[in-house]
């Protein structure tokens, strides 16, 4: 697909033959995720996210499917209906657990993907699209992953889904018709509780699809690598099977060890005791918090508590929150280094640390009471964020001198090229 | 042009075109095209207006409700369009305290009186949505906390309100919304 020295798919057996000539399914697969994908030889384990990730998006898919035939979304008995999951269906603990679970292990495998672009430069021309789309991934997961948490009906779901759509309420003049269409009411109630399991549905679905987008756009110009140098010549590759098949199958090993630690033994550890209470639109919980996922970007939006240009200080933190995640739009303009690697540019190395701690503080801030200190560390990590994209990243990009870079990924794996064309592949 | 072969002849098409150079099935590709993109479009209208709130939905937006139980310095939550509203007997010294800030202190300048009705001063009925994001503020219930400023406090996000249900202190915008009401006799009264 991506370089000549592909292998070419071969069928055999006359069926696959007879079945490549009608539909050519196999030879796809096989040159999209088999032996026919050359890819660089110098991946390291930060390249076994994205597989990682299509893993929870099938997880979930099969467990939400599956619970789906189990839940009842209606605000009279939705509750009731996840507890019957809990106590009363056979093996129904084990699947609420798993995809309750498997949606923090999907935003951990993709907060890693994603931060892995940041070092790297994955999003570097000619790599643009996939990671746009990548972005497209991650509102949508965003949205998703919210709508499924209103579903259990407890009270963490019910203030969730109030203080979300709230969000929108922020909007100067269509705000309040805009949260009531949502709704479907003045309050979160049985037709929003609906609506949400029937998007909850569909959007896998739709992330389904951009996936596909996705490894598309990929295979175009073929995987990056941590050097950042292009691929050059076939000793620069392996073929995708049986090397990455093998290294991301230990990668899944390892992921599912964790995940099943998580799963079995701490089940609830990422979750809110209040949301075992029914929900209740007479009385908020002392302490509302989103999932873990979310805690960088509600810090964001709670930062914001005195009007800031001239914006009211809510809807200015509504801005902030959608923009901290818009602006990785326009990453690949922003940063305008022709390196792609963090491992070849000490300034931009120093930097990206930096943002990787900010939004470690933003996310607990995130997670904290809306009191001091944690508000006035929210507003110094959020200027923080923006800084690093709007005015640190272009600077740096200008001024910093690289580290020189390897010939090629053989040359950085072997020392020299002449190593690996004394013995051809295979 | 009897016979129809299926090709379009150059010659029969430039002859079909009137002296403008418009054609018959210009006319009939724009009338096709604009009457199915207004039907499409016409589409959307259910489409989109489904997720609007329903009759019955609608049809509980109003509440009646006797307050001859609520003692001065008193509050009760009540239910409106599913949603708490609070109730609350003002003390002569509340009222006071409400009548005694300046309006250029305030965020969203409203003197007592205007988010109560005539004749009815004590009685300050607020929705029990914090203007921020939704939560109930605390207040209503017996001896929970209702601030520094005396009315109403939601733990959220650390909104204050005064004993007028303004917003003092915090990042909600507003203060607490007054809800469409009249008093149906001296001791009932009908929201919504």
């Amino acid at each position: 697909m991506s370089f000549p020295w592909a292998n070419e798919y071969t069928p055999s057996h006359p069926v696959m033959k007879w079945v490549d000539e009608k539909l050519p399914l196999p030879r796809f697969v096989y040159n999209a995720v088999g032996a026919g994908y050359p890819v660089p030889r110098n991946l390291n384990y930060f390249w076994n996210f994205g597989v990682l990730a299509g893993f929870c998006l099938v997880l979930q898919i099969v467990t939400g499917v599956i619970l789906a035939m189990h839940y009842a979304p209606n605000a009279l008995v939705a509750f009731d209906s996840t507890e019957h999951i809990m106590r009363d269906v056979n093996w129904g603990w084990m699947l609420r657990y798993a995809h309750a679970n498997g949606a923090s292990a999907f935003f951990v495998v993709v907060y890693l993907h994603i931060f892995r672009g940041f070092f790297f430069g994955s999003y570097k021309a000619p790599r643009e699209m996939i990671w746009l789309l990548g972005v497209v991934i991650f509102l949508l997961m965003m949205a998703t992953a919210f709508m499924g948490y209103v579903l259990p009906w407890g009270q963490m779901s019910f203030w969730g889904a109030k203080v979300i759509t709230g969000l929108f309420g922020a909007i100067p003049v269509i705000g309040e018709p805009l949260q009531i269409w949502l709704l479907g009411g003045y309050a979160p109630d049985n037709a929003s509780l609906n609506r949400f399991f029937s998007l909850h549905f569909l959007l896998p679905f739709v992330i389904a699809a951009v996936v596909i987008l996705h490894i598309w756009a990929l295979h175009i110009p073929g995987s990056s690598n941590p050097t950042g140098v292009e691929v050059k010549t076939e000793s620069d590759t392996v073929p995708f099977h049986p090397y990455y098949t093998a290294k991301d199958g230990f990668g899944l090993g390892v992921f599912l060890i964790l995940y099943c630690a998580m799963l079995f033994f701490l089940p609830n550890a990422l979750g809110h005791p209040d949301n075992y209470i029914p929900a209740n639109p007479m009385s908020t919980p002392a302490h509302i918090v989103p999932e873990w996922y979310f805690w960088p970007f509600y810090a964001i939006l709670r930062a914001f508590t005195a009007d800031f240009l001239f914006f009211p200080a809510k809807l200015m933190g509504v801005l902030a929150m959608f923009s901290a995640i818009l602006v990785w739009f326009f990453l690949p303009w922003l940063d305008n280094s022709p390196v792609r690697s963090g491992h070849f540019r000490p300034l931009f190395r120093k930097f990206f640390y930096v943002l990787m701690l900010d939004v470690l503080v933003l996310g607990y801030c995130g997670g904290a009471p809306a009191a001091e200190p944690y508000v006035m560390i929210s507003q110094i990590a959020t200027a923080y964020y923006f800084l690093h994209f709007l005015v640190i990243l272009p600077i740096v990009s200008s001024i910093e001198k690289p580290e020189p870079l390897p010939y090629s990924i053989t040359e950085a794996v072997l020392g020299s090229d002449d190593k690996a064309a004394l013995k051809p592949a295979s | 042009m009897a016979e129809n072969t299926g090709t379009a002849d150059m010659q029969t098409v430039a002859a079909e075109a009137g002296d403008d150079g418009v054609r018959r099935r210009d006319f009939i590709n724009i009338a096709a095209v604009a009457a199915a993109g207004v039907g499409g479009i016409a589409t959307l209208v259910p489409l989109i207006s489904q997720m609007a709130p329903s009759a019955d939905v609608l049809a509980e937006s109003s509440t009646e409700l006797d307050i001859s139980a609520i003692q001065p310095g008193q509050a009760i939550k009540a239910v409106f369009r599913k949603q708490p509203v609070f109730v609350r007997n003002l003390t002569t010294k509340e009222i006071a305290e409400a009548d005694a800030v300046p309006l250029s202190e305030l965020r969203d300048p409203q003197t007592l009186a205007e988010r109560t009705k005539e004749g009815h001063e004590n009685w300050l009925i607020t929705m029990g949505v914090c203007t921020h994001l939704g939560c109930v503020p605390l207040g209503a219930g017996e001896g929970e906390n209702r601030g520094e400023f005396g009315g109403y406090f939601c733990p959220c996000h650390g909104s204050s309100y005064d004993t007028a249900a303004r917003i003092r202190k915090g990042p909600a915008p507003k203060n607490l919304e007054v809800p469409p009401y009249e008093f149906t006799s001296d001791t009932v009264v009908k929201i919504g």
